[in-house]
């Protein structure tokens, strides 16, 4: 049955109905298509992310094979000890101190004792004469003033400087759980290949280590892997974090309360807001440039401590912790930016005429009102930026963060390293262990890259509940 | 009884203070509606967006402790000319007010006028309830904070109950005042806006199409409440509901658009008159033929 119409397009122009379910067909197996499609770069983006979570697990734990170049069984037999039942960390506190003084060059216990004193009453390595006047000195060193070593102290001391243990090999993890005879047959083979001259095959004994392990977060730089610890560089990322924060989120939220409640459309402030939006996308390593060029050279008097002190400043130039931690602040400040002026932005005007038409000046309507329904996105936009610039390595490379610094950041003048720093140094090292360090050492950084998300979160959830 | 001669007392200071600030001879001099005295009064404004002219040469004169009402199609410009009344379209970039609009005989608009002290005394009520999200309370209390309020927190909780009391909504949220204004209804939300505009003690409320959102029910109960507000408040309200200007105004300006010579659509005002003789026996034909339904 049809109906005559003529002026109206007729069916023609329309699929029959075999033709119509033959193009249904054939449209739904494009839907079906696409979708695969979109799963499987899905896919690709969960295996890339369990890649890299398996690459740095797999380095951070595992079997290595160590060889102690003093047996501490035989220290203690030495001593007169029966090493049956009294272990090394069971020596009294002076006889660990002795084993200190007949092990360790006179040059290496100066540098512990400034460092800390082993006790209140007396000195080890140093004489008398000298120390009182180093004490006397502008720049006395820690010991002058720390309370003395303990027992646990000194005993890391003599694992370090008198047992030192030597890894020889390190397996990754999942062929250490897997196939854990190869590793012992690896280092038989090494033995017979000659490729551990050093020692004997006798002398080796294979143990599980974590690389990433609680001493590992605690203890300082040093150069030898065994013993080395990411302190210096988590206080020197923490430091950066603070100092970021205290930069960039006052500048940052006071611009972007300024472009959303006051600014009025002009030309300029158009020009203003395509600016910010480039800077966002400017590559890090600019901004390492930048921050050379200003906070290390020119503001060389503020970075490097000298406008504050009178004597020695902090540090001989600018390369400190403030330079990078202003330099990471510049390079945060747009996304900072950006995000409160999003989360202004989501503030519905309604709210900003009900506090204008009370007789509230701007301000308070922004300050009572706006503020506080936009803090949650602030806060969550602010932190994100801020642990983004945490992982970054490029500008403090740029404005000289030190690879190689074994003491902790005394201050915002000090010179540091960082975490990310950390990782591309020890990742540049030929040896394996260092490898294992590096892997350990990313875990820490994705570790506070978490925690910095999970406050984000947390505040963003407490806010926004307080909002409503 | 207290509480109103309260509030008598501070519109009158207010008014006092005006005088005292900006004596105005030309205010003066123009006589007095008849059957009540001006509160607000323009004189040849005209409020422009741009270059566009959105109303032209209104001329109005709004009565003391009356309901007024703006009736008009769509986009003749009655909630611009709502809004120029207490400056609140200067918080639009490009929009410019000529012309003057007089409050107890001073300009508004003149030069050293604070458009923050305008808004205390000319409150108003929006279109869709937007109470802050924050507690009841503090949604009424946070006005009068701002404005500087100095009593203690026992004179505040007075306050928040007065201006409750007042906006009919005390009986139904006395005993949950901490929980956040966003909990009431949609009718309720309203007359928690009406109850925090009165909070700051104004003299005039203007109320921007304040039931366009709301029930019939709640619609009802807001109309009752402006005909007991009208005792201490003189309220100017936009409406697109006829039935609703003729129910609870006195007078009503009816707007209309027009075409000008180079095709642009200006509001203008077509006629102002007492409510009910608008209504019954309107004076100007466009004005008959909007009322009639002929058109907008």
């Amino acid at each position: 049955m049809s109906i005559e119409a003529p002026e109206r397009p007729t069916q023609t122009s329309f699929p029959t109905e075999t033709e119509y379910a033959g193009q249904l067909g054939r449209r739904q197996r494009k839907a079906v298509v696409f979708k695969f499609f979109c799963l499987a770069m899905l896919t690709i983006a969960v295996l890339a992310l369990a890649t890299l979570l398996y690459t740095i697990i797999n380095d951070s734990f595992g079997l290595v094979a160590v060889v102690n170049q003093n047996d501490p069984d035989q220290i203690v037999a030495d001593l007169g000890y029966d090493p049956a039942t009294t272990g090394l960390q069971d020596l009294p506190y002076d006889e660990l101190v002795g084993l200190l003084e007949a092990n360790v060059s006179s040059g290496v216990g100066r540098r512990l004792e400034r460092d800390q004193r082993f006790y209140e009453d007396r000195l080890v390595f140093e004489d008398d004469a000298t120390w009182a006047e180093i004490c006397s000195s502008d720049a006395p060193p820690t010991g002058c003033t720390a309370a003395p070593r303990d027992q646990s102290n000194v005993y890391a001391l003599v694992q370090e400087r008198v047992v030192v243990a030597d890894v020889i090999a390190s397996y990754p993890l999942v062929p250490s759980l897997l196939n854990p005879e190869t590793f012992e047959e690896d280092v038989a083979a090494g033995f017979e290949a000659g490729r551990f001259p050093d020692y004997q095959p006798e002398q080796a004994f294979i143990e599980w280590r974590a690389w990433f392990n609680p001493t590992f977060l605690t203890t300082p730089q040093s150069s030898t892997p065994e013993v080395a610890g990411i302190r210096t560089a988590i206080l020197g990322s923490a430091w950066l974090v603070l100092i970021t924060i205290l930069f960039a989120v006052p500048v940052g939220v006071g611009a972007a309360i300024y472009l959303v409640e006051y600014a009025r459309p002009t030309r300029l402030n158009d020009f203003i807001q395509t600016n910010i939006n480039n800077l966002a996308g400017v590559p890090s390593i600019i901004y390492g440039m930048l921050g050379l060029a200003i906070f290390v050279r020119v503001l060389e008097p503020f970075t490097s401590g000298a406008m504050f002190t009178t004597g020695v400043p902090p540090s001989d130039n600018g390369r400190t912790i403030v330079a990078a931690g202003l330099t990471l602040g510049l390079l945060t400040l747009p996304v900072v930016i950006i995000s409160a002026q999003e989360a202004l932005k989501s503030v519905p005007d309604s709210l900003r005429h009900a506090g204008l038409a009370l007789g509230a000046t701007r301000w308070q309507t922004v300050r009572s009102q706006i503020i506080p329904v936009a803090l949650p996105g602030i806060l969550t936009g602010t932190i994100l930026a801020v642990a983004r610039a945490v992982g970054e390595t490029a500008p403090l490379i740029l404005v000289g963060a030190a690879s190689f610094i074994t003491t902790d950041p005394s201050g915002p003048f000090s010179k540091f390293t960082a975490l990310p720093i950390q990782i591309f140094q020890w990742t540049s090292f030929p040896q394996q262990e260092f490898h294992n360090l590096a892997a350990a050492a990313s875990i820490a950084l994705l570790l506070l890259l978490l925690t910095l998300n999970a406050v984000a979160v947390i505040l963003r959830n407490r806010y926004s509940r307080r909002a409503e | 009884m207290t509480n109103e001669t309260s509030t008598e007392n501070k519109i009158d200071n207010v008014i006092e203070e005006r005088m005292t600030i900006e004596p105005d001879q030309t205010g003066e001099a123009v006589p007095a509606v008849a059957e009540a005295p001006g509160v607000i009064e323009t004189k040849d404004m005209s409020v422009f967006y741009g270059d566009f002219r959105a109303v032209a040469d209104v001329s109005l004169n709004f009565g003391r402790n009356q309901i007024s009402a703006l009736i008009g199609p769509s986009g003749c410009g009655k909630s611009t000319v709502l809004r120029s009344l207490n400056r609140m379209n200067d918080l639009v970039a490009t929009a410019r007010t000529e012309g003057e609009v007089h409050y107890h005989g001073q300009n508004i608009y003149a030069e050293g006028v604070d458009p923050v002290e305008v808004r205390r005394t000319i409150g108003m009520v929006f279109q869709k309830p937007n109470p802050f999200p924050k507690s009841i309370h503090d949604n009424i209390a946070w006005g009068a904070k701002v404005n500087g309020f100095k009593g203690s927190k026992t004179d505040m909780a007075d306050l928040v109950q007065e201006a409750l009391e007042a906006a009919a909504l005390w009986d139904e949220v006395k005993d949950k005042l901490q929980e956040s204004g966003y909990s009431l209804s949609g009718g309720q939300q309203q007359r928690l806006c009406i109850a925090r505009a009165i909070a700051t003690k104004p003299d005039v409320i203007l109320m921007d199409e304040p039931c366009s959102a709301l029930d019939p029910i709640a619609t009802l109960r807001i109309e009752e409440l402006m005909l007991e507000l009208k005792e201490n408040y003189s309220i100017i309200i936009v409406t697109h509901n006829m039935q609703q200007a003729a129910r609870v105004s006195d007078k009503t300006a009816f707007f209309n658009v027009k075409l000008n010579d180079t095709g642009m659509r200006t509001g203008r005002l077509v006629e102002y008159s007492p409510t009910e003789q608008l209504f019954t026996s309107p004076n100007e034909k466009d004005t008959e033929d909007y009322i009639t339904g002929r058109f907008g």
